[in-house]
């Protein structure tokens, strides 16, 4: 890589058998002609969903803290059809990612036990149980 | 171009700090904004389930484990996002000449969230 760029430098002028280097041209939607890219992609992008659904929850917290009235407005604002449909799409997403984060911990981590790799579903099975548990336990403490 | 591109993104040697960030906003991300997604914003709303009252929900809210709890909700998975919204930006649209300026809008996006938040929950 070094030698590469010396050369470039040392020799910028004209030569008639300079080699041409082999850098193929990625087009910008690069990520759209093959399912794995895009699903790909599709993971990045939940982070931006996961980023709308922290400032709706600041909304919400900012909301109670200045009274009823301001928590009912924002109970309000939130059945409005185009946030409902914002809402269920980031749920898709956020659920996307949970699911791809899930799966992917086994890779990141291998467990390894008596010399053997454990089976990816029983390194992932944890996360989902926890999904579960969790989420129960949010829900019982908010809506009792 | 390609060792000095490199050179460049590689540039904050702290790259490890915002892995451990992106990673545990990951972790935090994945286990509970889907819940608090659709009880707060879809599901209570939208009367799917019945309606905690306002006293109920601001008795919650001045307990100081769960002031500290959402704090956590809100600001990790806003360094997942700034993290993982740079490098889509990136490789996705190919904008590796506007390194610096993602970086900060994206990390200084996530830093705003996170005061906003630490703001939000101290005065609650």
């Amino acid at each position: 890589m070094a030698t590469q760029s010396d050369t470039a430098k040392s020799a910028p002028q004209y030569t008639l058998y300079h080699p041409r280097w082999y850098r193929p041209r990625v087009s910008v939607y690069w990520w759209l002609g093959e399912w794995h890219y895009l699903k790909f992609i599709l993971r990045e992008l939940s982070s931006v969903f996961v980023a709308i659904c922290v400032v709706e929850t600041l909304l919400l917290i900012r909301a109670l803290s200045n009274g009823p009235e301001a928590y009912a407005l924002f109970v309000h604002c939130m059945r409005n059809p185009l946030i409902v449909l914002l809402n269920v799409i980031s749920l898709f997403f956020v659920v996307f990612h949970s699911i791809t984060w899930f799966n992917l911990a086994p890779s990141a981590m291998p467990v390894r036990m008596g010399g053997k790799r454990v089976p990816d579903i029983l390194v992932a099975a944890p996360s989902y149980g926890a999904w579960v548990v969790i989420s129960a336990f949010v829900t019982w403490v908010v809506l009792q | 171009m390609n060792a000095s591109a490199h050179q460049e993104i590689s540039k904050p040697s702290n790259e490890a700090f915002f892995w451990v960030l992106f990673s545990a906003g990951g972790v935090v991300a994945a286990l509970l904004i889907p819940i608090h997604l659709f009880l707060f914003l879809l599901a209570i709303p939208l009367g799917w389930v019945p309606s905690p009252s306002y006293e109920h929900l601001i008795a919650l809210l001045h307990m100081p484990l769960v002031r500290i709890y959402l704090f956590v909700l809100c600001s990790l998975p806003l360094f997942h996002w700034a993290h993982r919204f740079r490098f889509t930006l990136y490789d996705g649209l190919k904008v590796k000449h506007l390194t610096g300026l993602i970086f900060v809008l994206c990390y200084g996006g996530a830093l705003v969230g996170t005061l906003a938040a630490a703001y939000l929950l101290w005065k609650v």
